[in-house]
């Protein structure tokens, strides 16, 4: 039995007349310390599927186990980051972290909360800005707490929601490193949805492409045979990364051309809505 | 091939309250017919100043703007431009949205004659069944691809584009590349673009002109891309000639941002936050 366990799971939203249906028999199993990453559209189901292992969503059909138990809520087994950060703007980036610890571990005392706050806001690089609020810090430091959130509840998986997607290129390569770095350190099982094939190329063990939605699934895996940790200027010169790369995108591209051709029959010309001056 | 687009000794200055700001300083570039040229440099550094000259959107402080033979003074329907936001007028659906340039353009034209051009323009960018839906029942590739069926529709001598798949995520970015090459491939409109990938620019231009960092700025280099045309993404990930002019460009780019020695991207990107304090464990 794999650590995390997705069989047959599908998901609608809305009414039985304006069902749309966004996720379709998606099955998937990740090892423990595995480092697995999900590539789709923006829109294709992402973010429903990881709401969907995290706890927040119900599946309509299908069974979700982590740990081999059936996930029927969020908890702090499962930490979570997301794209827009979600911190509460009123807290300190300490006391934002000190929350989740309070959560996962509420017989620590206070001494041990606080130490345990303490190092894992050093580990992301924010010793210093612990005082401040999420106002006063740049987008790539908010995510930095938001990271430190999720890794102080120890949780057992760790889902990333395309975590780096709010960032700019710059500060985007710089987290993709310090989350590679932390993942060799303690070798959490981890999810990470993106729609950057690069940044899955660079951090997972396999990787998974979504299929353009509605009614999306998961396509093939694929294999990062790739040592670490990976650079990414030797890896875009790397013809397996170049492979990897070519196989996922051509993928994606098919079922984003599929899914118009299928959804969108061409139609004939409109009738003109323009009435004409001289008519 | 004759020169078609001739920028000379453009500059452009700003006052602020800090006294004079000279964006770009002697920029000089020359566009032949037919050709895709993309503008590659850092943000900030001028690139869409010298695109809004062209489109006769902002006034150059010196230097002169040629187009088909003519000196560009003012913005006009012989210039199709494609923004980083699609800009559409909500209220209207795709189809209107590009027939209102076409009224401009082609002011002789019957409201039929303009609904089937534009219409024709959205099939060939994929909006073939989505010519009635407004913009807020478009996603933002869909919404990008009406920005460009209306630049083409007008037909025009000159196709500007301003970063205009910068907002989206790089897997639509691909689709919408393929699909701006479908509809450019068809009649070679001279173009010129603005971007910072380096990805894109391989695989959409004839050449890529490199612009300095500001102030000042001006053409740094300019690279032929060699690949023939149509080009097949895959194809040319794995030659040998790709990893050759992409590492130019990103060397070009790297020496931009730091003349002396190179920083880590971990440097650069705290530099703007001073409060962080980065720690052994992370950046041993």
């Amino acid at each position: 039995m794999s650590f995390v366990s997705l069989s047959g799971v599908s998901k609608s939203y809305g009414t039985t007349a304006r069902r749309s249906e966004v996720l379709c028999d998606v099955n998937l199993e990740i090892e423990r310390g595995e480092f697995v990453a999900i590539v789709g559209f923006s829109g294709a189901g992402k973010t429903t599927l990881i709401s969907l292992i995290a706890g927040l969503a119900a599946p309509d059909a299908g069974s979700i186990r982590v740990a081999d138990k059936p996930v029927t809520g969020p908890s702090t087994q499962r930490g979570v980051v997301f794209q827009n950060y979600s911190l509460l703007p009123w807290l300190t980036a300490r006391e934002n972290v000190a929350l989740a610890v309070g959560q996962a571990f509420p017989k620590a005392s206070a001494e041990e909360q606080a130490e345990r706050v303490t190092r894992y806001l050093v580990l992301v690089g924010l010793g210093s800005a612990g005082g401040k609020k999420p106002s006063e810090l740049s987008g790539g430091m908010r995510q930095r707490v938001a990271v430190a959130r999720a890794l102080a509840m120890d949780p057992e998986v760790l889902l990333l929601d395309e975590p780096l997607g709010a960032l700019d290129a710059l500060t985007r390569a710089s987290l993709q490193g310090e989350i590679a770095r932390i993942w060799q350190a303690d070798r959490k099982t981890v999810l990470l949805i993106t729609n950057d094939v690069e940044e899955a190329i660079l951090l997972a063990d396999r990787i998974i492409p979504l299929s353009h939605g509605p009614a999306a699934t998961l396509g093939p895996a694929v294999s990062v045979d790739l040592e670490r940790p990976r650079d990414r200027r030797e890896l875009s010169r790397d013809p397996r990364f170049k492979a990897i790369r070519g196989e996922l995108v051509a993928w994606l591209l098919a079922s984003g051309k599929q899914r118009k051709a299928a959804s969108l029959p061409p139609v004939a010309l409109p009738a003109p809505h323009v009435v004409e001056a001289s008519a | 091939m004759k020169k078609y687009l001739e920028i000379w000794e453009l500059a452009k200055t700003f006052s602020t309250t800090k006294g004079v700001q000279s964006v770009v300083d002697g920029f000089n570039l020359t566009v032949e017919e037919g050709e895709f040229v993309t503008l590659i440099g850092h943000s900030g550094c001028g690139k869409s100043t010298v695109l809004s000259i062209v489109a006769g959107l902002a006034g150059a402080t010196r230097g002169t703007v040629i187009l088909a033979g003519r000196e560009v003074t003012g913005p006009g329907t012989d210039r199709g431009v494609v923004f980083q936001a699609p800009c559409l007028f909500p209220w209207m659906t795709a189809l209107q949205n590009v027939t209102l340039g076409l009224e401009q353009a082609f002011p002789k034209f019957t409201a039929a004659e303009r609904n089937e051009r534009a219409a024709e323009h959205l099939e060939r960018v994929g909006l073939g069944s989505a010519l009635h839906k407004h913009p807020a029942e478009l996603s933002q590739g869909m919404r990008q691809r009406v920005g460009l069926a209306r630049a083409f529709a007008l037909e025009p001598k000159m196709l500007l584009l301003d970063e205009p798949f910068g907002m989206l995520d790089s897997l639509t970015r691909l689709e919408l590349q393929d699909a701006l090459m479908e509809a450019w491939s068809r009649e070679r409109i001279t173009a010129l673009m603005v971007t910072h990938d380096v990805d894109e620019a391989l695989f959409l231009s004839s050449r890529v002109a490199m612009m300095t960092s500001g102030p000042g700025a001006r053409l740094g280099g300019i690279l032929a891309v060699p690949f023939e045309r149509p080009r097949e993404r895959a194809s040319l990930f794995e030659s040998a000639e790709y990893d050759l002019a992409r590492e130019e460009l990103i060397g070009f780019l790297e020496h931009q941002a730091h003349p002396g020695v190179a920083p880590s991207p971990i440097e650069a990107a705290d530099e703007a936050a001073e409060t962080v304090q980065p720690t052994a464990i992370i950046h041993a």
